[in-house]
């Protein structure tokens, strides 16, 4: 592994611009291990606006860590022997199957992203529910910067073991003291027979914040994967594309993706679905804003390599300003006959006549505006249950509001 | 009420509005016709101050106050009310966000509630994005929903009956004529299958952005129905040699 990971070091990734890893630090105090309720003030309230409530109410279970070092990580007692929730360092400590997950899905060569998160590891979260347990409130995870300048190295490993159910609400945020750091991302899904697993990330970085999430899915049998990602704060780069493996017979892989690009943000975000099982479906549904300066990719693959499979892309852009660009770039591979792949795309100012049919309901220019743009990020398409959409949709009226 | 003085209007250039004229006093019922493209829905336009129609010469005056260059917004919230017949699709942003903002405050839901009961909407309709999938008729019945939470002193009804079969058609009348009550309002109409459920007071024909005749509703109407457009701008052109005369 070593070895794969050390001749990949220097190796750019395929997309967005190249960073100079070794212009960040990796040198910073460590945080001790404390009840999550007692965060202090400031760091509560920007967990909470990426939807990680340091409360815990109406949650499973918690994971929280800080920098390099987990501070948090446990499920409510209601919920013990259903479901688990630690670091990936307990988790390899604890259990020798874990091997069987680490590095399996997303490769350790990929990048010297992927090659950084390898020598540079520094925790993440272990999310597992038991087969045939459906948990019924959301696990959320929060990854939390707090020292300027930092590079953080998180690998993720996420089961959901046969026919289990479960929600899983995670955020990135920073504090506002950070202007800058880079984070990595390796996460890697495990949605076994008959299994439902609901992935929802919200991302709130800073300006000069570069964020580099690499990040594979395996779907078996009759599972569903749905992965639903929200990014509204500025960001300098961001690049991922993360990709589910529809192996199973009737798996299923949704990605819907919000994405609100403002100052100079540089947002490359696609999502791939691969359709290997018989029956398998796929579905991307992207949003994208860009105002301000914003530079925004939305890339898509559909890959049908299974008869009777079937996938839709759907990517819609809206811009803002006219220094802002949206780059759609959907793309459809089909390998053998029977798999059927579509798509939609459509990038474009807000449509004059429906801000005057607003106004003549007596909305001022600028109501209607925002009423459209939010409506443009219509979380309905998570499918999340109606408590946690109720609290999506507020980060997300919020931070419109604050930008408009 | 509604008062147009001498409006001429163009579209990116073209004449869709020639010197019309106009008045609607107040608790009158007007009805206007036109063939396809005569100038109908424009006219509604201008009225609400869609900046894609620029007023060439004229005036509009709504309740004694100069209109002619106000925001629409402004406008609608003077009192003047529009049931469109194209509405355009808003994803995302659904049916009840906008009644919201008529009706709110303590018992708004329950009055938003009554209000789809009486255009005969579940009240599921109010979580559908706007126009996104509406049959004809949902369409219709969502304008006229919109219309009254609204409850504008002056309403304009856009052919409220094109795209309407025959049993929607008598729903759509009569809930339009149950709220015209003593408001005023102009209906426009291509056929006029509407006005069999309501009363016009006066009807106006509109021909090639002009007002060919104004005249009794009922009169106007039976006179198109039995003769076709044709008598109409027949009756403009003498019109016109009329005006010629005159200026001679």
């Amino acid at each position: 592994m070593q070895e794969k990971a050390l001749k990949a070091r220097e190796k750019p990734a395929a997309l967005g611009p190249d960073l100079d890893i070794k212009s960040f630090t990796r040198d910073v105090k460590s945080w001790p291990n404390c009840p999550v309720r007692s965060l202090p003030k400031d760091i509560a309230q920007q967990s909470l606006n990426v939807g990680v409530r340091t409360d815990e109410k109406g949650r499973a279970g918690t994971y929280f860590q800080i920098d390099h070092s987990t501070v948090f990580g446990a499920v409510q007692k209601m919920f013990e022997g259903k479901a688990e929730i630690m670091s990936t360092e307990e988790a390899l400590e604890k259990y020798d199957w874990m091997e069987d997950y680490w590095w399996k899905l997303v490769a350790v060569d990929v990048d010297k992203y992927t090659a950084l998160a390898e020598f540079g590891w520094d925790k993440g979260y272990f999310i597992r529910v038991l087969e045939g347990q459906k948990v019924t409130l959301p696990l959320q995870a929060c990854l939390f910067v707090s020292k300027d300048n930092l590079n953080q190295n998180v690998h993720n490993i996420i089961i959901a073991e046969p026919n289990s159910e479960m929600q899983i609400i995670t955020g990135c945020a920073v504090h506002p003291n950070v202007q800058r750091g880079l984070h990595v991302g390796i996460s890697e899904f495990f949605v076994k027979k008959g299994a439902k697993l609901t992935f929802t990330m919200v991302h709130n970085w800073a300006q000069n914040f570069d964020v580099r999430p690499r990040t594979v899915a395996l779907v078996e049998d009759g599972g569903t994967f749905v992965n639903n990602y929200v990014c509204l704060k500025p960001v300098k780069s961001l690049q991922m594309y993360p990709a589910a493996y529809c192996k199973g017979v009737n798996s299923r892989a949704r990605f819907n993706s919000i994405l609100y690009g403002t100052k100079n943000s540089y947002l490359d975000v696609g999502s791939k679905v691969v359709l290997q099982g018989v029956g398998s479906r796929g579905e991307v549904t992207t949003r994208a804003i860009a105002s301000d300066n914003a530079q925004i990719y939305a890339r898509g693959l559909l890959v049908g390599e299974q008869e009777d499979s079937k996938a839709h892309l759907e990517c819609r852009g809206l811009l803002l300003s006219d220094s802002a660009s949206i780059h759609a770039i959907p793309e459809l591979v089909a390998k053998v006959k029977g798999a059927e792949l579509s798509h939609e795309a459509a990038v474009g100012k807000i449509a004059e006549e429906q801000i005057q049919y607003l106004m003549a309901r007596g909305f001022s220019e600028s109501e209607a505006e925002s009423l459209i743009v939010r409506g443009f990020m219509d979380i309905s398409i998570f499918g999340l249950p109606n408590q946690l959409q109720d609290e999506v949709k507020k980060m997300v009226d919020i931070t419109t509001a604050r930008a408009l | 009420m509604l008062k147009i003085e001498d409006l001429s209007v163009e579209i990116s250039g073209r004449k869709v509005l020639n010197h019309v004229g106009l008045s609607i006093p107040k608790g009158e019922i007007h009805a206007l016709f036109g063939p396809n493209g005569s100038g109908k829905t424009s006219l509604i336009h201008t009225i609400l101050g869609f900046p894609s129609c620029e007023v060439i010469s004229g005036k509009i005056w709504f309740d004694g106050v100069d209109i002619t260059h106000m925001p629409i917004n402004k406008r609608v919230n003077l009192g003047i009310g529009v049931a469109f017949q194209h509405p355009p699709v808003i994803r995302g942003v659904k049916l009840g966000d906008v009644l919201r903002s008529f009706v709110e405050g303590k018992g708004g839901a329950t009055k938003r509630f009554r209000i789809a009961q009486a255009v005969n909407f579940p009240i599921e309709f109010l979580d559908r994005d706007l126009n996104l999938g509406f049959s004809g008729g949902e369409i219709k019945r969502s304008e006229i929903l919109q219309v009254l939470a609204q409850r504008p002193k002056f309403v304009i009804f856009d052919e409220p009956d094109s795209g309407v079969d025959v049993e929607n058609l008598e729903v759509v009348g009569k809930t339009i004529n149950n709220f015209l009550g003593r408001r005023s309002g102009l209906i426009v109409t291509h056929l006029g299958h509407i006005l069999r459920y309501m009363n016009a007071n006066l009807a106006h024909v509109l021909i090639g952005g002009r007002i060919a005749c104004s005249g009794k509703s009922s009169k106007v109407l039976s006179q198109i129905l039995k003769e076709g457009y044709k008598w109409c701008e027949r009756c403009l052109r003498e019109k016109e040699i009329e005006e010629c005369k005159r200026k001679r």
